[in-house]
């Protein structure tokens, strides 16, 4: 069908967002990556220059780069598992007949809409302050020591806040999923004196597999690049010991103004991701298939 | 055969599921209810009813011009939607309805640019705004929410775009129809629904976004994330105050975001889940 007006005509239509994405990675990226390799500083510009791979290894000797590394990792992870084990089992609960289905759902999707700063300074203020937080309350009222949560468990409080805002974001597509599962199915496997565990390992989880990928792959992107959480919250500390990849790079050239330095440590950011991004898209790509 | 339902199962869910339903949104309802309160009453410890004074409100007000940043804030992502939509609207409908080969790479490209993160490029877009001197200028973070969101907004219209069936047009070209003619009289009323989820889905994800609106804005095109970021200062700690601007700050989304959650999953799951 397709004339060669009507294919040169799609290609203009596209242009712009093809453009537009173009410039977008390509201009950033390359300058990254050719900061990575100057010695730049905006507040000193006498020592500019090429210092081949020295912020690399500048980088890696900074004992934060590790922990940093550590860090991310650990916050990826361990929302993950929060969020997809307590994603499954809040979508078999909410899959139940039960009154005022509707009005649950949305009490359960909306830490989803609240964006990051509010997050983090309401769970901050509100909920783990050791002295005016809602724990520390609860603390007192069993006669035990609030927990200073932020001094003494920075990674743990993170965790909890950002597990909080995507625990909804599983349950909504976890649910979705299981709702579009065929009840005949279901039925007949009940028919056939099939328990409910045996039913949930060998009817309703392979179904739920697909949106399983997508919901820890998307979470993935979003998890490996957390920043407002931690700036709101601990700002990194004490010392390192909430700092991410993110973070790092984001006090090494705003703060430090360590240019080369920040730039090593973006390249090595966008290292990371690549590897994710190669799974996600080929998972991804495996869907549209379909 | 209906699946027999007794009550005692339905009333255990129902308990179970409110509950856990409740402690999730808890976080949100104790916000709402300090706002409420004066500051006194704010750290006298837990207490579930406030005195229902709107003092914080005003105070907020007052103090910090709340109003400007919400104003910027609706500025910032219902312009950077409309300006996303503008480029993405062409694309997707050329690979809807003209798909080539290299249709399908497109698409996955586009999307690989949404997995760059963003504070790998966080000097080189400082340094560009800042010489083009966008830097707290809102047409500069219009557009730079713009980009980041154009892979989704392309992906979701797509998705919709798809679901058009071909042989409409094809009637409608058979009948001379000329391409103006078709998109403006038979394309866009089966496209406004898909237009207006991911115009939705898009507000939601501009509104919320905490990154670029923090970094590169200070005051003037400066949106609610940065102002709600400033009270992280500790000469902003009073907790009625902090609520009653959380609670502002969030209102408008969370109830745009009630209306949208079919949308959210298809949107931010690029259509794999429905």
């Amino acid at each position: 069908m397709a004339t060669q007006q009507t294919r040169s005509l799609a290609r203009f239509m596209m242009a712009p967002s093809v453009v537009l994405l173009l410039v977008w990675m390509v201009v950033p990226l390359a300058l990254t990556l050719w900061f990575s390799f100057q010695q730049y500083n905006p507040l000193n510009p006498m020592r500019d220059g090429f210092v081949g791979l020295s912020n690399y290894a500048l980088f890696y000797s900074n004992p934060a780069f590790l922990q940093s590394i550590l860090n991310t990792l650990v916050l990826v992870v361990s929302v993950l598992l929060i969020t997809v084990i307590g994603g499954i089992l809040l979508a078999l609960l909410i899959d139940q007949p039960m009154w005022g289905q509707g009005i649950v759902r949305i009490l359960v999707i909306s830490p989803f809409f609240v964006m990051p700063p509010v997050a983090a300074l309401v769970w901050k203020n509100m909920i783990m302050h050791p002295q005016y937080g809602v724990f520390a309350d609860i603390a007192r009222f069993f006669g035990a020591q609030p927990i200073d949560w932020f001094g003494q468990h920075p990674m743990t409080a993170i965790i909890i806040i950002v597990a909080w805002q995507w625990l909804p974001f599983a349950t909504l597509i976890l649910l979705t999923s299981l709702q579009s599962l065929d009840g005949e199915q279901k039925e007949a496997a009940e028919m056939d004196g099939a328990g409910f565990i045996s039913r949930f390992i060998y009817l309703t989880l392979p179904h739920m597999s697909r949106a399983i990928t997508v919901v820890i792959l998307i979470q993935t992107i979003f998890l490996l690049s957390v920043y407002a959480e931690i700036l709101v919250t601990t700002n990194g500390g004490p010392g390192y010991a909430s700092t991410n990849l993110p973070f790092l790079v984001y006090q090494k050239a705003l703060l430090e103004f360590k240019i080369g330095q920040a730039s090593a440590g973006g390249v090595i950011a966008v290292i990371l991701a690549n590897i994710v991004a190669f799974f996600a898209m080929r998972a991804v790509g495996k869907n549209l298939d379909k | 055969m209906a699946r027999a339902v007794t009550t005692q199962h339905k009333t255990i869910a129902t308990v179970a599921a409110w509950i856990v339903a409740l402690l999730i949104f808890f976080p949100i309802l104790y916000t709402i209810i300090t706002s409420f309160k004066s500051e006194q009453e704010a750290i006298q410890g837990f207490n579930l009813i406030p005195s229902g004074t709107f003092e914080s409100y005003a105070e907020v007000q007052a103090q910090s011009g709340y109003f400007k940043f919400f104003l910027n804030s609706v500025l910032l992502s219902v312009g950077s939607t409309i300006l996303a939509l503008l480029v993405a609207i062409p694309a997707a409908w050329s690979m809807a309805f003209s798909p080539t080969k290299r249709t399908k790479d497109i698409l996955m490209w586009m999307l690989s640019t949404k997995m760059m993160p963003a504070v790998a490029v966080l000097f080189p877009i400082y340094l560009i705004f800042r010489n083009l001197g966008l830097l707290d200028s809102r047409i500069g973070l219009m557009v730079m929410l713009m980009l980041i969101n154009l892979p989704i907004v392309v992906w979701m219209l797509y998705t919709y775009f798809r679901e058009i069936p071909g042989e409409i047009l094809e009637a409608a070209r058979m009948d001379g129809a000329s391409l103006w003619n078709e998109i403006i009289y038979v394309l866009t009323p089966m496209a406004v629904p898909g237009i207006a989820s991911t115009m939705l889905l898009n507000i939601i994800l501009a509104w919320n976004e905490a990154f670029w609106t923090i970094r590169l804005t200070t005051t003037d095109a400066a949106p609610l994330t940065a102002f709600i970021s400033s009270f992280s200062s500790p000469q902003g700690l009073f907790w009625a105050k902090l609520s009653a601007a959380s609670t502002l700050a969030i209102a408008p989304i969370l109830i745009m975001g009630w209306f949208s959650q079919k949308q959210l999953v298809r949107g931010l799951t690029f259509g794999a889940v429905k």
